[in-house]
């Protein structure tokens, strides 16, 4: 018990010069934490934006539906078949066609993708409750990036243009009776959405749909003939991708933040040392081996690891306590990063997270502490008490 | 080994390599020191005392020859087993004091018996009883910084003693003190010496030191030049 007292004695009498390091490095650990708190917040929130406006529990395709090719849309679309027609009817499916188009905002031609959807669905969060609009001859509902893109606003008359099942082009005018907030770009950009019903009709598709979306209670989607089942791991694969190469830049900066604290930790043990070489000179003089010197120092180290993480708490833990409850407001152009966050970010901190990352920073704080403590005690004790290094 | 002499020297060398030369450190030294032996080593700058001291004191070894310290023959001592003969038999007294800085006075001369693991309430005894010895009762909380050269030179003296080690080694231990405070110093010593029995063994070439010794060892060049016994000042 000798080491750990004398080891607490030294880092408590060091007194200052304790309290920086120990404070620099509750930076890290703070940084570190706060960093991944984030990372954890955008992949939740980002999957589960996508799922609650897009995706629900699944999809069923169309046969010959590519979502990255729109060509293929032209065929792409068949009969809503009697398994999917029961899952409609009873509330846990929502079906989807999807056209090739054109709207001509300002006498511009804007290619869009026609979006036929059933006012009364409640699966996705689309305001589709708005289609429901007896006034409008043909009610449409865009988002706001698109509103922008084609300075449509709500209240407007736009032409819309498409082609019928059997090719043949046609064009109505539609209202634009709700532009909606969102922050999913996949149900906003290029885009125009109008009852089922209508767009049915108006391209001659009758009881025609290009997916079908399943509600995330629908535990075993039944296998439907000509329809292919895209559970969420499929769906959601992209964004999974897409965060995997953002976690990359991200780790890329976790270990820039740990290696910053590494070697903070590292400087100031090899500093201490070096400034400090004569009182291990003195400290084998008066009896300690070079083994319980080794100990003494690279306890001492871990020791400012253990008050770094102490400290980091006491003022980081309300503070994420309020970001995570209060949000972060993202500027605006997050939006162009390809994520579906919103305008704030909810950092998530596990308890896992959070322990794993201080045990990390520990466990690496006490090795840099180890190995110039190592080094320095191979020095002859007449050298060390004398100052020089060998 | 006789069984009276606490330190013991046969044909002890010590070689430093510099370079493509050799520094003939100690040349064949051969000395023998009894208990409460109040000795030093004099001679000018290079003559091999620290050396010597180094290598009774276990914190260096011969490059041939025998040296042996309370029965342990140096050289053959692992690092675990020297630091066992520095902790248990012999205290040591520097020129630059080496105090701690970070520990209290009291903190500093509590340290040997820290490492001995002797209890709390016995280090307390001990370390007030050393510390009373050197009029040093009243700093217990001071830190070194704050201590005077012969203040923290007692110290030092303070810690050296409370294990009380049957041997003391003094390098140059006023050589940054004043007059006034070498006498102190070398008073307590003497006192201690007579007191405890504790051999003390110099290595210095200040003439006050001198004065107080009861056997001057002249090492010039290595070697023993002069090995007389003197009656010491009190």
């Amino acid at each position: 018990m000798i080491i750990p007292k004398l080891a607490i004695r030294n880092i408590l009498g060091a007194g200052l010069r304790t309290w920086l390091n120990v404070l620099v490095l509750s930076f890290a650990f703070f940084s570190i934490i706060t960093i991944q708190g984030l990372l954890e917040g955008m992949n939740y929130q980002t999957s589960q934006s996508m799922i609650e406006a897009l995706y629900c529990g699944g999809h069923y395709w169309s046969e010959k539906y590519d979502p990255y090719d729109p060509l293929c849309l032209e065929e792409a679309h068949q009969k809503i078949s009697e398994p999917l027609r029961k899952l409609i009817d009873t509330g846990k499916s929502a079906a989807i066609l999807i056209v090739q188009g054109n709207i001509y905002p300002a006498g511009r031609m804007k290619p869009v993708l026609i979006k036929g959807i059933d006012p009364a669905q409640s699966l996705l969060a689309i305001p589709s409750q708005f289609l429901d609009d007896q006034q409008a001859a043909i009610p449409a509902i865009i988002g706001n990036r698109m509103a922008e893109s084609s300075g449509l606003h709500q209240g407007d008359e736009v032409t819309l243009q498409w082609r019928d099942v059997h090719g043949t082009y046609d064009a109505r005018d539609v209202k634009i009776v709700q532009i909606m907030q969102t922050t999913v770009q996949n149900i906003d950009v290029g885009q125009i959405w109008i009852p089922l019903q209508r767009l049915q009709v108006l391209t001659g598709m009758i009881d025609e749909a290009t997916i079908v979306v399943v509600s995330r209670e629908l535990v075993n989607p039944p296998r439907v003939p000509g329809w292919s089942f895209k559970n969420l791991d499929f769906l959601l694969k992209d964004i999974y991708d897409l965060i995997q190469s953002k976690t990359v830049g991200s780790s890329i900066i976790y270990l820039i933040l740990m290696f910053l604290a590494m070697l903070a930790i590292f400087d100031t043990q090899v500093l201490s040392i070096f400034r400090r070489r004569r009182e291990m000179g003195t400290l084998m003089a008066l009896g300690m081996t070079r083994r319980e010197v080794i100990q003494l120092f690279t306890l001492e180290g871990a020791l400012h690891g253990v008050l770094a993480a102490l400290v980091a708490a006491l003022y980081g833990m309300p503070l994420l306590s309020y970001f995570a409850d209060t949000g972060w407001q993202l500027p605006q152009m997050a939006d162009s990063y390809g994520f579906s966050i919103g305008e704030k970010l909810f950092p998530m901190f596990s308890a896992g997270m959070v322990i794993g990352t201080t045990l990390l920073v520990f466990i690496a704080t006490t090795i840099v502490s180890f190995l110039p403590t190592r080094k320095i005690s191979k020095l002859k004790p007449t050298d060390a008490l004398r100052g020089r290094m060998t | 080994m006789n069984d009276s002499l606490l330190i013991q020297t046969k044909n002890l060398t010590k070689i430093y390599p510099m370079g493509r030369h050799k520094l003939v450190a100690l040349d064949n030294i051969s000395l023998a020191f009894k208990k409460g032996e109040f000795a030093g080593l004099v001679g000018p700058s290079g003559s091999g005392k620290t050396t010597l001291l180094n290598i009774v004191g276990s914190l260096d070894i011969p490059t041939s020859g025998s040296a042996w310290v309370m029965g342990e023959r140096v050289e053959h001592l692992s690092h675990q087993k020297a630091a066992r003969l520095r902790n248990n038999h012999i205290g040591f007294i520097f020129q630059t004091f080496n105090l701690l800085p970070v520990y209290t006075v009291f903190e500093n001369v509590e340290f040997p018996l820290l490492i001995l693991g002797v209890s709390a309430k016995e280090r307390k005894l001990r370390v007030t009883e050393a510390l009373e010895w050197v009029h040093l009762a009243d700093r217990v909380h001071s830190k070194p910084a704050q201590l005077s050269g012969g203040e923290s030179q007692r110290v030092a003296i303070a810690r050296a003693v409370v294990k009380r080690p049957a041997i003391i080694l003094a390098d140059e231990p006023t050589a940054n003190l004043d007059a006034d405070n070498s006498h102190q110093i070398l008073h307590t010593m003497v006192n201690l010496n007579q007191e405890l029995g504790t051999t003390f063994l110099f290595s210095t070439h200040d003439d006050k030191v001198i004065q107080y010794l009861r056997r001057k060892i002249t090492l010039f060049d290595g070697r023993v030049d002069k090995d007389e016994e003197k009656s010491g000042k009190e």
